[in-house]
């Protein structure tokens, strides 16, 4: 691990503390932007859920709610692990905080894979709609409109973990290279808010397409 | 106003002597803040330009006053503005007891009209001067929207759905029938006539038509072709709710709701009966989407208001 | 501003001459292309938005050219894509960027004290992605462009239309990204790289205008992004979500895209406000009247903006109630507006003032954008409304503001940031000139178009009866004149380039911090931090002497 020289701050900042201070307003800014964005999804789900309580439950039946729970599982852990990767850089410990985010990175293709296979399943059964979509009695036009948001939803969401897994072997580059010190972690925090984030995109996600009509 | 170079529209309706005296009167607001600004503005930039030898002490330092008081007025002024033109739009989408009705299809790129007598015409309509006139308007295919300039009312008829408007003409002529939203390649040339005729002349021309079914007699023709008598005749074997006087009527549906059956409610039902099935009957009945098209769907409509006829609230 | 004057300047700021300036500093084209300086960046999008101006300016000619007389020029279908092209090119790929990514990349961190902005990598890619989304326009537009209108009503533009729809509402949805990348730096900008002793109410009221167009941008982009991708979805796959023939609402979408375009026409305004709010002052030689108060009026308006977008669906189809709601909503949002051209015009008041190019397009403004926006009451007025929705009044009431008023204040900023920018002056006669003749060019162009909207004429329609030529041919002729207005500039300007006179670090003699370094600033924008004791204006009309931000007090 070769030895970091005193870590200086970009150009246009004047020191680490405001670089760090500016790169996490970055990404809660970026999550305003982002919480928008699924917001505009799910309120244009929930215009439909509304107009069509049954069509959507019945579509519903199809969702795969043990992979759907399952993955609620990984993620709130993954989030769990993330802080605790955060918390050991602040402390120094460097082989603590590797090991929580490779379990972070693990987690999170885990639930890609999970994902995956809950794809495929969902082509057996016939609920992609245009490409491979049988409606079912009782669903209409409206069960097509709940499954074109679960492809759209879900889509988004995966590819937004995607990016964050990249994220954080990045990090992990950065630490081998020694970047990240107990004296400038902002980019690890950075990653860690983003990570929560897509975390609780799914925990939104999650009741609207696996909860419907099963309470 | 001139007829070389065209300035004002006509003014032909009850609805557009309202809207002409709120344009005039907004008209005059902003031209006076217009003025008030152009002349503050040519004011200040010759008194105190560059080269002017005036004082400039004493400039006022506390402006909140300034700023509360022309933020006041202001918004004062609006709010009047805001209430005049609410209540206008009120008076235009609440359609009063009608002394006729038509009924539009506005299509790719062409309005068809049919009048309860049955006649039809494109691109035209004619109605009598000094009657309420109760226009029912759907789309065949995209959003278009139905506008007569000379009666200063508009609306936009979006597919799947049924819009009403009204107007009551007060002069006799030709008008402009626009189409103000666009709809596709001959938007341009989506236009119309509206021919506002005196009574004896609008009887004359309806007669001239030489059309002997009238709308609802096509639409009975269109119920039984289509086998809607087969469940709601009377002497029918299926429990279907009887349509007898149900224009007009609340009538309670399955979900819970209740609604007025009104011309959109009875076009609901016939291509959406899942979602509007009366309470207290099975869910049988076949869905017509995409078997009607919307001229079919306003002769149905108009059978079923001629059935045992009752005063509508509409 | 006479040579003489000129002459008579002081030496440069201390510090300011040191180092070669940011345009000379390093002369390859990877220098260029891979750069991180904001002031690079401003002039790479100033040439990205300069390109979309043409053409979209060249669609509009072909537009008016085909107005002039009833029998026309294009073929409707031709006529129909052009003015959807017209509409998306201006709105995206030039209105919206124009002012905050040339001047606000520019002078934002200038007019703070800061190096450079937060994320200068971001910036650069804020570029990369507008000109990725400006090819994915072009290529729709070569191949024939989308004839749906720039709203993409549906189910027309889902299941009707022919033309390149898909592409088109591609390529908004990729240059939303570049708005948001850009406004997301300005935001951590302004509230984290402050020089000592800039507070919040000691910022230029230019920086104003970008922050609060920039919490706009950042909110309501998002939402364009994903509807422009579910109505991309529903054209390439033929799903129900807006379609009624698949159980759709043809409403939602309307509801959908105007929640994001109403703000987008106040991003189009606010930093033109910001933009004036400078040169006023300036060239009154006085502070603006109100500070405190034109602050609060570009957030109020910034916020308000989220709570209006129904009024363009008063005849849509949507409840009476709803419409009441909304043009109550729409006379709030008016009242911040008011209250700044009030401010604007107050301002000149016990002032010293002198008509110089900047001077007079920012007059031009406030008297374009009161026209505008007194025809906007009349548009919020529900019972007005009904009547001119649809028609040529509208066409005429967005004109008034985006072109009349935005444009306006682009070229004022041109002008008055020119020296900044590159070091030399402009000719003032000519930009003079052009000034005056944008004006009547304008007025010439729009004015009719009001009488053409109340008399029924609608909008988007290649053909109209015989009896309204009059009036659309006097839009046509004034089109020209404005068209010659706008081409102006490209050559006096261009001329300066090499022949103009060189200028000072503060030929205008301004209060701001980006007037403490020289013209064309250095690299690093600052040798030295600056610190700031003062509110921005601090102009005395009554001795017409000045105090910079950074304290320094000037004679006349």
């Amino acid at each position: 691990m070769p030895a970091s020289a005193t870590l200086r701050p970009e150009i246009q900042f004047a020191t680490l503390e405001q670089q760090g201070d500016a790169a996490q307003l970055g990404m809660w800014v970026f999550l305003v932007n982002e919480t928008l964005f699924f917001g505009a999804l799910i309120f244009t789900y929930f215009i439909y859920r509304i107009s069509y309580p049954h069509e959507f439950a019945v579509a519903a039946k199809d969702a795969v709610l043990w992979c759907g729970s399952v993955n609620l599982a990984i993620l709130l852990t993954s989030s769990l692990t993330m802080v605790l990767a955060i918390n050991a850089g602040a402390q120094g410990e460097r082989r603590a905080m590797k090991r929580w985010l490779l379990v972070t990175v693990a987690l999170g293709c885990a639930f890609l894979l999970i994902k995956g296979f809950e794809y495929y399943q969902d082509f057996q059964d016939r609920v992609v709609p245009v490409v491979n979509f049988a409606t079912k009695p009782g669903e209409g036009n409206a069960g097509e409109l709940f499954w074109v948001f679960y492809w759209v939803a879900t889509g988004l969401h995966a590819i937004h973990l995607t990016i964050g897994i990249g994220l954080v072997l990045y990090m992990l580059w950065r630490i081998r290279r020694g970047e990240i010190t107990p004296a400038y972690y902002a980019p690890l925090e950075v990653v860690g808010i983003y990570w929560s984030f897509v975390d609780t995109v799914w925990l939104f996600l999650y009741p609207c397409i696996y909860l419907v009509g099963r309470s | 106003m001139s007829r070389w170079i065209p300035f004002w529209p006509d003014t032909a309706a009850v609805n557009a002597v309202a809207v002409n005296n709120l344009y005039l009167a907004e008209l005059g607001l902003s031209a006076l803040i217009m003025a008030t600004v152009v002349a503050m503005m040519l004011m200040f930039c010759i008194h105190y330009r560059k080269g002017s030898a005036v004082s400039r002490a004493d400039r006022v330092q506390k402006t909140w006053h300034f700023e509360i008081g022309w933020t006041t007025a202001t918004l004062v002024a609006f709010l009047v503005l805001f209430v005049w033109g609410a209540s206008i739009y009120i008076w235009l989408y609440q359609t009063p007891r009608p002394d006729e009705e038509v009924y539009v299809v506005g299509k790719q790129w062409m309005w068809k009209i049919q009048h309860p007598g049955g006649q039809r015409e494109i691109d035209a309509l004619h109605v009598p001067v000094d009657k309420t006139i109760r226009v029912v308007m759907a789309s065949e295919d995209v959003i278009h929207s139905f506008f007569i300039p000379a009666f200063r009312i508009k609306r936009d008829v979006v597919p799947g759905t049924l819009q009403t408007i009204w107007f009551k003409a007060d002069k006799t002529g030709v008008f402009k029938l626009e189409c103000t939203q666009f709809c596709g390649l001959q938007h341009a040339t989506m236009k119309g006539e509206v021919d506002v005729l005196s009574g004896p002349d609008y009887a004359r021309w309806l007669t001239a038509q030489g059309v002997h079914e009238s709308l609802a007699q096509q639409g009975e023709v269109v119920f039984r072709a289509h086998g809607c008598s087969g469940c709601h005749d009377a002497n029918s074997t299926v429990h279907a709710p009887s349509l007898a006087g149900v224009y007009g009527t609340y009538v309670h549906l399955q979900n819970g709701s209740v609604r007025l059956a009104d011309e959109a409610y009875i076009r609901d039902c016939i291509l959406n009966p899942r979602s509007f099935t009366v309470a207290g009957y099975p869910p049988v009945m076949p869905d017509f989407s995409g078997q009607l098209g919307e001229d079919d769907l306003m002769k149905l409509v108009a059978y079923i208001k001629s059935l045992g006829k009752q005063e509508s609230g509409r | 501003m006479s040579t003489t004057t000129l002459e008579r300047m002081p030496a440069a700021e201390p510090g300011a001459e040191a180092g070669p300036s940011y345009l000379t500093s390093e002369h390859t084209v990877t220098s260029w292309l891979f750069t991180r300086d904001h002031k690079r960046i401003a002039l790479l999008f100033f040439a990205s938005i300069t390109f979309f101006f043409f053409i979209g300016g060249f669609a509009a000619t072909l537009i008016r050219l085909n107005l002039a007389t009833p029998e026309g020029l294009l073929q409707p279908a031709v006529y129909n894509r052009m003015f959807t092209m017209h509409g998306v090119i201006m709105v995206w790929f030039f209105l919206i960027p124009s002012i905050p990514t040339t001047f606000g990349n520019f002078f934002v961190p200038l007019m703070i004290g800061a190096r450079d902005l937060a994320f200068p990598r971001l910036n650069l890619g804020s570029w990369y992605v507008f000109n990725l989304s400006g090819l994915v326009v072009l290529y729709s537009l070569v191949m024939g462009g989308a004839d749906t209108g720039w709203t993409f009503y549906t189910p027309l533009s889902t299941s009707y239309a022919n033309g390149y729809v898909f592409a088109a509402a591609m390529a908004v949805f990729i240059n939303g990204f570049s708005s948001i990348m850009t406004s997301l730096n300005f935001i951590v900008t302004i509230h984290c790289m402050r020089a000592p002793g800039m507070t919040w109410m000691r910022l230029p009221l230019f920086v104003w205008g970008i922050y609060a167009v920039s919490v706009v941008m950042l909110t309501a982009t998002p939402v364009l992004a994903m509807d422009t991708f579910l109505l991309a979805v529903e054209r390439l796959m033929g799903i129900g979500l807006f379609d009624p023939n698949h159980g759709g609402d043809p409403l939602l979408w309307q509801h959908m895209f105007w929640f994001y375009s109403h703000p987008a026409v106040y991003i189009m305004i606010l930093p033109a406000m910001g933009v004036v709010s400078e040169i006023i002052p300036c060239y009154a030689r006085r502070p603006i009247f109100g500070y405190a108060g034109m602050t609060m009026a570009l957030m109020a308006i910034a916020i308000l903006s989220f709570f209006v977008w129904a009024h363009h669906m008063f005849v849509a189809g949507i409840s009476v109630y709803a419409g009441v709601v909304f043009s109550l909503m729409t006379f709030f949002v008016a009242v911040p507006s008011a209250i700044k051209v009030f401010n604007w015009t107050v301002s000149l008041h016990k002032g010293r003032i002198s008509f110089d190019a900047p001077m007079l397009y920012a007059l031009s403004f406030v008297l374009l954008f009161t026209l505008g926006g007194v025809t906007g009451l009349m548009l919020a007025t529900l019972g007005i409304d009904v009547d001119v929705h649809g028609t040529y009044f509208v066409v005429a009431h967005f004109h008034y503001i985006m072109v009349g008023a935005t444009v306006s204040a682009f070229f004022g900023a041109l002008h008055y940031w020119w020296p900044k920018l590159t070091g030399r002056l402009y000719p003032e006669i000519w930009a003079r000139f052009a000034a005056i003749l944008t004006y009547v060019g304008f007025n010439l162009t729009f004015f009719p178009q009001f009488i053409l909207g109340y008399l029924g004429m609608p909008r988007r329609s290649y053909t109209y009866p015989a009896e309204w030529e009059p009036w659309n041919l006097l839009s046509s002729a004034g089109a020209s004149i404005l068209a010659v207005a706008y081409l102006l500039p490209l050559f006096y300007l261009g001329w300066s380039l090499f022949w103009g006179r060189k200028a000072s670090a503060n030929p205008w003699r301004a209060t701001g911090l980006e007037w403490a370094t020289s013209s064309p600033p250095p690299k690093h924008n600052f040798e030295r931090t600056p610190t700031v004791t003062l509110a921005p204006y601090c102009y005395d009309p009554q001795r017409d002497t000045y105090v910079t931000q950074e304290g320094v007090p000037h004679a006349g």
